[in-house]
């Protein structure tokens, strides 16, 4: 498939906000997203007729309730069914943020047995309230998760987080098995890492927001549902990094580009 | 026998008969109706109805109320003032509003008429910004007055039709460890107000999507009982698609939040003096928040504009709907009938003058013509807003208000909008002050670093976090710098996708010196947003002017009010940088006394090419430090003698004409790719300014006292200290010394200091080393001491 002819559709809630930044990416790329807004979705769009679902971030219905909740219940309701259609053919759904919050409460990750009725892990409170700052974090991902094929294993991307939700963690009653289970399907993407590289353990603030085993990412078993914390589309554009002006020539290019690229180049080679 | 009473209409409405009423009686009826017109603006509204011959009903009443405020007609800024210099004929016309008469730049788009002023960007795009405070609701309820506030100028932003791209918040507070049994009653402790304030911008503006990118928190005795908040908001928009076209038969569009009982008299409450009973009695005027509604407007308003449907808009702020239709009709020359029983309400059973004035949040008002109200409403209801029509705009200067088939008020605009004009006089006395003496202090890499951890100085880290700054992805130059994340200048952003021309913006404020001397504080609070721009790269600046000041009918206040507004024509004149917009709060009084003088400057400025922004931060070792400008004795309301527990005399002062030159050259070495890093100096001068470009760029830095330009022989502990006003210090890159040099001949300026790649940062002074101390202790001394704050 030429990139060109790429499908992505953006969907946004009332209080979605990153949707501008994540075309702008896309875009540069070269391929055209279409956004529509989430009644439009559910009134009158076939999922199946594109390739890629991006869930972008915001405040989702204002968050109230709780992160993601009620757009992940209505996106349940009105498109539940097409959303595990879509994820069964293997096409790329990405949760940014409040994307990923959805993408949790919908049930969809981590999805050990494909989508899950009840979530089985949660975005919850972080541990020092909102936070905008910017991480480091690690590609750990040995392959599962396909589209991100372009970030090497092992490469640490500069990303920021903006969050007062978004501390990753799972049942208490199940922590160790569940941890186990992201290991053995290789579902950890991304984790959160200090300047040498060493993981903070939960330490403020590196891990930002006290995310279990510091993970800022993960994928489904079948690796082409993929949900973050940080934001890659604000990392996108080298004078978006927060050291730029230390270069003398400072690049074209951010640590996000890593991200959107792959993405694309994937589903070009792929489909 | 009471002058108010009720209407034979089935619901809650009441006509005040006015014919002959007594002074007494005057009084009377404002007290029966709540209202805070003075005796002399009610004789003027009786005088009026006389020829009416007619009652006056309660909605029309309010509605002058409204009108008249202090907080909607700025009486005291357009009236006359008496000052031992003469008549002043509105400080507006007089100061503010004539620098930009005067300059007449072409770059200026919209200024002073509308809800925001406007800039342009580039041929095809305009910049719109506003500034504005919400003192007294943040003292009652700081979670909701903050968060209103910033709802509140977000809305202004939309209401010329521009799409927020960016907000800014300045916050004042007392000081955080002010004993609690010193607080009279009804004044809430600094402490809770930071966390609440702080929260309730966090949590709108996140919400919303803005990214906040300055702002600046200060502490002072003086904001304990008086508490200051401002909110910024800067938007984009084609200068094609500034519609303000509205024509009789226009239909009124009400769009947004349903209307309620929060908010009610918010304008009244916050043209008086706050006391022991506010809490009680005011806590209805504070709105309550809801960003989401303000989220979804903000997309629909966007397609609205850009498929060019409305021929005017304005938001619902201060009066509510009595002021946006009102103001919208005489605008226009035009008059409107609106239908209050078409107004969505949030519960039943409220009085048509309720409905009227009440100030729930997120609202819109826009004028629609009758061809386009279907696709307006669609658009709306696509984003999941409701909106109505209320009513339609009419030929005759006359707003009429219907209810339930009645007609609740008329109102002729002419009348409304001719209050009787303010007249007042003033005094302002100096204060009997002297600088002090005292021995040089020995130990000056101590002080260094309890000046670093001064409140007003320390990093506001715990603040800035809590806000989203790069949402929308085009924060190039960040409030924190970089993994240090020391303090930068302002912000700049690229607002536009095609193109590399980006805004700056910076503030400036020095409420200190406003003790001292109101005129050098404001003529400082210039220079410093000013400086703080050129720091960043910004050039063509506009200024915008937000007075936080005490009861203005007090001589004194009043004097200082219009000392203040004269520093403000004077220096922006001598700078070429206009005022395009403002704001005042006045009233500000508590049983604490007055508010300190409060004067924030916001500057906004453009960069051609945002990557030619300079950041703060030290870039490479070898490379070489210059100070820029003149260093004086000026410690008078410095940070340094506020460590000591000192005010001091001798406030910093500006020569207006040479500091802009000074500007312009270093605007061209910029350009020039001459400049690595630069960095202002303010609170804590020098010695400041030296220790937070090192630690923030994990450099080493030395540097040499007696190379600073100073105008006497200074001791080095006022050297490293003062805060004279047109300073910067600049980082030139090792081998362009000459260049820099070369472009910056006859300026004050002089070499003071090397980058090296040590973790340390040193200072000679006259007898040799005087300051050596690990940038790691000077940055800890710096990040922690408001970090526990959250």
């Amino acid at each position: 498939m030429n990139r060109a002819e790429i499908r992505v559709l953006l969907i946004r809630a009332p209080g979605t906000n990153c949707d501008a930044e994540t075309v702008r990416a896309f875009r540069d790329i070269g391929v055209t997203p279409e956004v529509a807004h989430t009644q439009r979705v559910f009134r009158e769009k076939n999922l199946l007729e594109y390739d890629v679902l991006v869930f972008p971030g915001g405040f989702s219905y204002g968050d109230y309730v709780r992160s993601g909740a009620i757009w992940a219940k209505e996106c349940e309701y009105r498109i539940g069914k097409e959303m595990v259609e879509f994820v069964e053919t293997e096409r790329p759904v990405i949760g940014i943020c409040n994307g990923f919050q959805v993408l949790v409460e919908t049930g969809f990750l981590p999805g050990f047995e494909g989508r899950s009725k009840v979530p089985q892990a949660a975005l919850g409170n972080s541990t020092h309230g909102y936070q905008c700052r910017w991480i480091r974090l690690r590609n750990v991902n040995h392959g599962a998760c396909e589209m991100l094929d372009g970030v090497p294993y092992g490469r640490i991307l500069s990303f920021p987080v903006a969050h007062g939700e978004g501390r990753f963690i799972l049942p208490p009653d199940k922590r160790d098995e569940y941890l186990g289970r992201l290991y053995d399907n290789d579902q950890l993407v991304f984790r959160y890492v200090r300047a040498d590289g060493s993981y903070p353990e939960e330490d403020w603030p590196d891990n930002p927001n006290g995310a279990f085993h510091d993970i800022a990412g993960i994928c489904n078993p079948e690796g082409n549902v993929l949900g973050l914390m940080p934001h890659p589309e604000r990392a996108y554009f080298g004078y978006l990094m927060p050291q730029w002006s230390r270069q003398l020539k400072p690049k074209r290019y951010g640590d996000g580009r890593y991200f959107f690229e792959s993405i694309v180049n994937y589903v070009e080679k792929r489909f | 026998m009471s002058r108010v009473s009720r209407s034979p209409h089935p619901f809650q409405h009441h006509t005040i008969d006015l014919l002959n009423a007594t002074d007494d009686e005057l009084r009377e009826i404002a007290e029966t109706l709540g209202l805070g017109l003075n005796l002399h603006e009610l004789r003027q509204i009786r005088d009026q109805y006389l020829t009416r011959e007619r009652r006056a009903t309660d909605v029309e009443l309010q509605t002058y109320d409204q009108t008249w405020s202090e907080h909607c007609f700025h009486k005291t800024f357009k009236g006359i003032i008496e000052t031992p210099e003469g008549t002043v004929d509105g400080m507006l016309r007089t100061y503010i509003g004539r620098v930009v008469k005067e300059l007449d730049p072409d770059w200026c788009f919209s200024v002073f008429e509308d809800n925001a002023g406007i800039v342009d960007l580039d041929d095809e795009w305009a910049i719109a910004i506003k500034v504005e405070t919400h003192n007294h609701p943040s003292a009652i309820e700081p979670f909701g007055g903050a968060a209103t506030g910033l709802g509140g100028v977000i809305r202004d932003v939309l209401g010329v039709w521009a799409d927020p791209i960016a907000c800014t918040d300045v916050l004042c507070f007392g000081p955080l460890d002010y004993e609690y049994e010193k607080l009279p009653e009804g004044v809430k402790h600094p402490s809770y107000l930071f966390r609440g304030v702080v929260d309730g911008i966090g949590s709108y503006g996140n919400s919303i999507g803005i990214p906040t990118v300055n702002g600046a928190v200060y502490f002072d005795e003086d904001y304990t009982g008086n508490i200051v908040v401002y909110c910024g908001c800067m938007g984009l928009l084609k200068k094609e698609k500034y519609i303000r076209n509205v024509r009789g038969g226009d239909r009124i569009v009400l769009a947004g939040g349903r209307t309620g009982l929060d908010g009610i008299h918010g304008v009244t409450f916050a043209s008086a003096e706050l006391t022991e009973e506010s809490e009680e009695v005011s806590r209805p005027a504070v709105q309550i928040a809801n960003p989401l509604e303000e989220e979804k407007i903000k997309r629909a308003i966007k397609q609205i504009s850009d498929e060019g449907l409305g021929s005017g808009i304005t938001d619902l702020g201060g009066g509510g709907l009595s002021c946006a239709v009102c103001e919208m009709a005489d605008r226009y020359g035009l008059g409107a009938k609106v239908d209050l029983g078409k107004v969505p309400l949030k519960y039943p059973e409220m009085a048509p003058w309720e409905i009227w004035v009440s100030e729930s949040q997120e609202r819109m008002l826009l004028a629609v013509p009758q061809r386009n109200v279907d696709r307006v409403l669609r658009i709306f209801e696509d984003e999941q807003v409701e909106a109505i029509v209320i009513g339609s705009f009419t030929d005759e200067k006359v707003v009429r208000v219907h209810y339930e088939g009645e007609v609740v008020a008329e109102l002729e605009l002419e009348a409304l909008f001719n209050p009787p004009r303010v007249r007042r006089s003033t005094s302002w006395k100096p204060p009997k002050l002297e600088d002090p003496t005292y021995p040089a202090p020995t130990e000056l890499g101590e002080t260094l670093k309890k000046l670093l951890a001064a409140h007003n100085i320390a990093s506001k880290e715990v603040v800035v976090r809590r806000y989203d700054q790069e949402v929308k992805g085009g924060t190039i130059v960040k409030p924190l710098q970089g993994w240090n994340a020391g303090p930068s200048d302002g912000a700049v952003i690229k607002p536009l996708d095609g193109s590399w021309r980006g805004i700056s913006v910076s503030c400036g404020m020095n409420p200190r010196y406003g003790k001292i001397d109101p005129y050098w504080m404001a003529a400082s609070a210039i220079d410093e947003a000013v400086r703080n721009n050129v720091a960043l790269g910004g050039r063509r600046i506009a200024l915008l002017d937000n007075f936080t000041w005490g009861n203005p009918e007090y001589e004194d206040r009043l004097g200082g009010l219009v000392m203040a507004s004269r520093a403000c024509y004077e220096t922006s004149k001598a700078y070429g940088t206009p005022f395009i917009s403002g704001k005042d709060s006045l009233y500000n009084e508590s049983p604490l006394g007055p508010v300190a003088p409060t004067l924030l400057v916001t500057a906004l400025g453009i960069l051609p090419d945002v990557r030619k922004a300079v950041t703060m931060d030290l870039k490479r070792e070898g490379n070489s430090v210059y100070i820029i400008g003149k260093t004086k004795p000026e410690l008078g309301g410095s940070e340094y003698y506020r460590l000591m527990g000192l005010l001091g005399a001798s406030v910093p002062r500006l020569e207006a004409d040479e500091t802009i030159g000074t500007y312009e050259r270093l605007t061209s070495a910029i350009d020039d790719g001459l400049v690595r890093a630069c960095h202002d100096l303010s609170e804590g001068g020098l010695g400041v300014a030296a220790a937070e470009m090192a630690f923030t760029g994990g450099l080493g830095l030395e540097v040499d006292l007696s190379k600073a330009t100073a105008v006497a022989e200074m001791r080095d502990d006022l050297m490293l200290f003062s805060e004279s006003n047109g300073r910067l210090l600049v980082e030139v890159e090792e081998g362009e010394s000459k260049d820099f040099e070369a472009k910056m001949e006859g300026i004050v300026f002089a070499r003071a200091g090397t980058v090296t790649g040590g973790d340390r940062l040193t200072v000679y002074g006259r007898g040799g080393v005087i300051i050596d101390e690990p940038l790691d202790l000077l940055m800890s001394a710096w990040k922690t001491p408001l970090e526990g704050l959250r």
